[in-house]
């Protein structure tokens, strides 16, 4: 049964990538084991990741799509394996970036070579704290070792590696994605072209910091938790269903939730005197954590999140001076912000571009208006599309 | 460059009005107003509209800058300079506050920041471009004072231009028409022009006598020909282009 939204281009026509199929490759092993940045190793790594149009003939067209904290490696097409795979909300949408990414699209892939990979601790195919631990033979839970944005970084470099790519085009993100972007500039400052860091800054503030330790609270006290062993059982669905809520709301902005559901009320115009779903923002927060606790893993929010709050490029690459962190990138570098974004805002992603000026790199820097809050990212692509494709296009310090 | 000869130009200023106003009109009030107006749009057009679309200084500049300098533009508009000067500056930056001309710069291929100059330009340290352009922008700023010291704190050299209030015309129309000017190279009304604050030529130099500031060199246009600055020019140069320094 088709059941697709409309509003998105279908698998057969033009501009989509149409029906793709995730591929699954093992990038560490028993001999060659993936050192973690905390000193810890996983001797078993496998990486889900997915590729549109085709590498050319010397592989400088390879763009690094990094996806955030609750992305995927479907980035753009329909899934062709969505129900053997179980995750049926992929028949009704398309991947997260359809919009920007595909054929004449402005990530075009009649022209570039995009891959994106799922990132180590997402619960999308690679290796997780879902993954069986070869030690055990059951799930890891939180026996998983704690992963940062750099270790991501460095098994993307094995993958990119595996594809036989030796340089990128362009490394590209938004939000945790784009402190992915962020990072390879700085850690392989040799092999990247171009950076494209959208809302996102080079670290997360202690507001940021504090939503997430509220969510993981939320997730590690709901009863079902269970010290996260929880596979055989009940998953912590509630407590993962109020981190997203709340994330949610960092992700909206004040004047788009005025605009989107105003005081409204769900159902009549009076109050019910009572502690039911009431207002119409009370319902979509209901919706979307209820639907996020049915497609994601609580251990993996608790991961991913903690990598977002140990990012600092400063203190990583600068010893806590971001400017000579920034000494360091060789890359044409564009960072986006979006005017009503509150969780990574514009003063702080401006601040990233100031500090590139300051250093000498040429550097674009943009603050689009929208009222779309941290969510712009995925959602101005009218508007943030143009940039990127003439942005890709562009030969601005590009090293040759 | 000394053209402060201010009773020279007082001279020719009164035989440029006794030139300008048809003889047989001159009793009859109506024909001055004409007469000007006229000759205001003649003559403008020949140096073409103000702004962005007759960039003489960009060739001037292009040739004037050494090859791999560094070049900050500050108002780039839509990085037309900044994209003449790729291949032979070493570095080019950009800084544009309004979003449709930054996202010209981008496809352009030029590196933009997106800020007001006249916000300030904390980001940029002490020398650290060789030039800092401001084309055409002076006369738009709300700090010009500011934004001219900062341009010489980040840069060796700073290149200047404007339309110059000073030019004959303009004074004539004030004068005749007791109005101020509206023309095809400043076609805006008091109320919408975005040139905020009207500056001459001779305004300009006694800036830089004031402010220990040194002018290297000065272009003008005048009567449609792009030539070094010659004495006279408060009066004739419609347009002036300056390289200045700190002293």
């Amino acid at each position: 049964m088709n059941d697709r939204d409309p509003r998105y281009d279908a698998p057969d026509s033009p501009r989509s990538v149409g029906w793709v199929e995730a591929q699954r490759v093992v990038l560490a092993s028993g001999d060659n084991p993936f050192v973690l940045e905390s000193g810890t190793s996983l001797a078993e790594v496998e990486v889900e990741y997915e590729t549109y149009g085709s590498l050319n003939a010397d592989a400088s067209n390879a763009i690094l799509v990094c996806h955030a904290l609750s992305g995927d490696a479907h980035v753009a097409g329909w899934d062709a394996r969505a129900e053997q795979d179980e995750r049926p909300w992929r028949s009704r949408k398309p991947g997260w970036w359809d919009a920007m990414v595909g054929p004449g699209k402005f990530i075009d892939t009649d022209c570039y070579f995009v891959v994106c990979s799922n990132v180590l601790g997402s619960c999308y195919g690679t290796t997780a704290p879902a993954s069986l631990d070869p030690d055990t033979g059951k799930p890891y839970g939180l026996r998983f070792p704690v992963v940062t944005v750099e270790d991501w970084v460095q098994l993307q470099h094995r993958l990119i590696t595996h594809l036989g790519i030796e340089r990128l085009h362009t490394v590209i993100g938004g939000s945790l994605g784009g402190q992915q972007a962020l990072e390879w500039a700085l850690a392989f400052p040799n092999l990247v072209d171009r950076c494209v860091v959208l809302a996102a800054s080079p670290r997360l503030s202690a507001q940021g910091l504090g939503f997430n330790a509220v969510g993981r609270h939320g997730i590690m006290n709901d009863p079902a938790f269970v010290e996260g062993d929880y596979y055989d059982g009940e998953p912590p669905a509630i407590g993962l269903a109020a981190a997203r809520m709340l994330a949610h709301i960092t992700y909206l902005s004040e004047q788009g939730m005025d605009n989107k559901f105003g005081r409204r009320l769900r159902s009549s115009d009076k109050p019910a005197f009572g502690f039911g779903i009431e207002f119409e923002v009370e319902s979509y927060l209901d919706y979307q954590g209820r639907s996020f606790a049915e497609r994601f893993d609580a251990n993996s929010y608790l991961y991913i999140t903690r990598a977002m709050d140990y990012y600092d490029a400063a203190a990583r690459w600068g010893d806590g001076d971001l400017g000579a962190a920034c000494r360091r990138i060789k890359a044409a570098t564009m960072v986006v912000s979006f005017s009503t974004d509150w969780l990574y805002t514009p003063d702080q992603c401006r601040e990233l571009g100031a500090t590139l000026l300051r250093v000498g790199a040429p550097v674009t820097y943009l603050n689009l208006p929208s009222p779309y809050g941290h969510d712009a990212f995925l959602v101005e692509i009218d508007m943030l599309g143009p940039l990127v494709r003439d942005f890709l296009a562009s030969d601005q310090g590009a090293e040759s | 460059m000394n053209d402060d000869n201010h009773s020279q130009e007082l001279d020719e200023l009164a035989s440029l009005l006794r030139d300008h106003v048809d003889p047989d009109l001159q009793m009859h009030g109506g024909g001055l107003f004409a007469t000007f107006v006229n000759e205001l749009h003649h003559v403008d057009d020949k140096d073409g509209p103000l702004g962005r679309t007759s960039r003489w200084q960009d060739d001037v500049i292009v040739e004037a800058i050494a090859s791999g300098s560094r070049v900050l533009d500050l108002g780039c508009g839509t990085g037309e300079l900044l994209e003449h000067l790729k291949g032979k500056a070493g570095r080019l930056q950009g800084v544009e506050v309004d979003h449709d001309q930054v996202a010209a710069c981008v496809a352009r291929g030029v590196p933009v920041f997106q800020a007001d100059v006249d916000a300030g330009l904390r980001e940029f340290d002490d020398d650290s471009f060789d030039y800092v352009v401001l084309e055409e922008t002076l006369q738009a700023l709300r700090h010009p004072h500011d934004v001219l010291h900062e341009m010489l704190r980040i840069g060796r050299c700073g290149i200047v231009s404007f339309p110059n209030f000073g030019h004959w015309r303009i004074r004539l129309y004030l004068a005749a028409h007791g109005r101020m000017p509206v023309s095809h190279r400043l076609p805006h009304q008091w109320f919408d022009t975005p040139n905020i604050h009207h500056l001459t030529l001779r305004d300009f130099k006694a800036w830089c006598n004031d402010n220990a500031v040194i002018i290297d060199r000065a272009m003008v246009l005048a009567d449609g020909v792009v030539r070094p600055f010659a004495e006279g020019d408060n009066l004739h140069a419609s347009e002036v282009l300056l390289f200045i320094r700190r002293s």
